[in-house]
């Protein structure tokens, strides 16, 4: 007879929920879960039943998530939907940061040169034909826009690219690519715009303002006025 | 101790090896003493437009491999007293014939001896361009009014920027067309300064005689006359740190009207 309990499992209307104690050893842990399972596990269940897992203060590499989803899944009718846990490692909060965060450079971005962020990237100067800037979140750009800007290039189709004078060479959102007309006439440039994903899923340029609307989370600045 | 400045574009035939021959012209007009290095090996011509070819013994391979001694490679311009020399690229072999730090070596050499050395780097970004950026202390980089050779410019003012111990690059705006300008097919000098955004040093109007000159071997600077001639001049003596307004391009043709009214005094 254990002590305590190291496996709770707790049913609630979105599924299961499997709260895995921190204080015992992993492979405690696996033994007791197996256990339960196979206790809760009815034959002839054909609903599937969606799992949340909670590891409290335990750490957990990718292998052991991977050992956890597997032992689940072996249960025909449960899937995992997150493993969640309260700690990160340091390289993963880094990683974090990194990508949450604003990068401002200045100076411009010459021919040939690529300026790549993990997050949001806030350039103070030009960049210049054939000069390129990528970033994992979205890009501002205080200058004229006249390379090629790829924003959300990990994958973000909330991401946008907005520029003081708007005339790239070629707009990337995501996997979402947009070429600029052959010709661009010096009064067709008048205020800044941006350029984002609209609901159609096509990259479209349009003014500043609308970003007020469409991406909300764009505003960090909490208080009032 | 003098200075070493590089000559560069990117593109090809801009007119680096041509404003080469004439700065080093000019700042040996201004008394310097200047020595012109070729670093386009394999395909030399410097010594064309200096009109020194047939006077080459040894070239800056030997010097390098140390085959000869630097001053004997060094080929005198006859036209001044002991001001101007030439030291020529290798026609046999390629760029890989040369290293950054060979060349550094060599122009810290010259350096000892001459007010300026002026090197003349081959089109491209590879290794010619890196052996002549080597050794110098500060770039001029020629572009044409035309986007491809402004694009190029772009690109080299950017590896420049990235070069330690060089100072920023100061731009020549070389051959420009001044009917074409007027028309809107070639792009005019301000937007090319702006958009490049380094030091404008010169602006050079395309002129025939730069081409003739050329030919006969014979650098424009030395007509004092002509107007490239006299925007090389400037350009030199702007490097020697004097401030000389950039002279307009306009040459105007004398019409009808103009010559009328300056005789009646409207202008």
């Amino acid at each position: 007879m254990k002590q305590s309990q190291n496996v709770v499992i707790k049913g609630t209307k979105d599924g299961l929920t499997l709260q895995l104690s921190d204080k015992c050893s992993y492979s405690e842990l696996i033994e007791e879960l197996t256990e339960k399972l196979d206790a809760v596990t009815k034959d002839g269940e054909n609903a599937l039943i969606t799992v949340t897992v909670q590891t409290g203060n335990r750490y957990l590499t990718e292998e052991e998530k991977e050992e956890l989803r597997q032992l689940i899944r072996q249960r025909r009718h449960l899937v995992v939907e997150d493993i969640r846990s309260n700690v990160l490692t340091i390289d993963e909060a880094i990683q974090w940061k990194e990508e949450n965060e604003i990068v401002s450079y200045t100076g411009r971005i010459r021919s040939g040169q690529v300026l790549e962020v993990p997050g949001d990237l806030l350039l103070i100067g030009d960049v210049n034909p054939g000069g390129a800037v990528m970033a994992g979140g979205s890009i501002f750009i205080m200058g004229a826009l006249k390379g090629m800007a790829h924003a959300g290039c990990y994958g973000n189709d909330n991401a946008v690219i907005a520029a003081g004078k708007m005339m790239p060479s070629q707009l990337r959102i995501s996997s979402h690519l947009t070429r600029s007309p052959d010709r661009y006439d010096e009064e067709d440039i008048t205020e800044s715009e941006c350029a984002f994903i609209n609901e159609a899923q096509q990259l479209v340029i349009d003014r500043l303002q609308v970003l007020k609307y469409l991406r909300p989370d764009l505003s960090t600045f909490k208080g009032g006025f | 101790m003098g200075e070493a400045i590089v000559i560069t574009s990117g593109k090809g035939g801009v007119g680096k090896t041509t404003t080469t021959a004439n700065l080093g012209t000019a700042l040996a007009l201004q008394e310097k003493k200047v020595c012109l290095v070729d670093t386009d090996i394999g395909l030399r011509n410097l010594d064309v437009v200096m009109g020194l070819e047939n006077r080459i013994i040894y070239d800056l391979v030997d010097v390098v491999e140390e085959r000869c001694k630097t001053h004997q490679a060094l080929v005198k311009d006859k036209r001044f007293n002991d001001l101007l020399y030439l030291l020529p690229a290798a026609q046999t072999t390629d760029k890989s014939a040369v290293t950054p730090e060979q060349m550094k070596k060599l122009v810290d050499e010259l350096k000892q001896d001459y007010d300026y050395i002026l090197i003349d780097c081959p089109a491209g970004i590879e290794q010619g361009y890196k052996n002549a950026v080597a050794g110098a202390d500060r770039a001029i980089v020629v572009t044409t009014p035309e986007k491809s050779s402004v694009r190029d410019a772009d690109r080299v003012i950017g590896l420049l920027e990235k070069e330690e111990g060089m100072a920023p690059p100061k731009l020549v705006v070389n051959r420009i067309r001044n009917h074409m300008v007027k028309e809107g097919d070639m792009l005019d000098v301000d937007e090319v300064a702006a958009h490049l955004s380094i030091e404008l040093i010169g602006i050079v109007a395309d002129d025939d005689e730069v081409i003739k000159s050329s030919h006969n071997g014979e650098p424009v600077a030395h007509n004092p006359n002509n107007r490239a001639s006299i925007a090389y001049r400037n350009i030199a003596r702007r490097i020697l740190g004097e401030s000389v307004p950039l002279q307009p391009l306009e040459q105007e043709k004398d019409t009808f009207f103009t010559k009328l009214k300056r005789f009646i005094g409207m202008s």
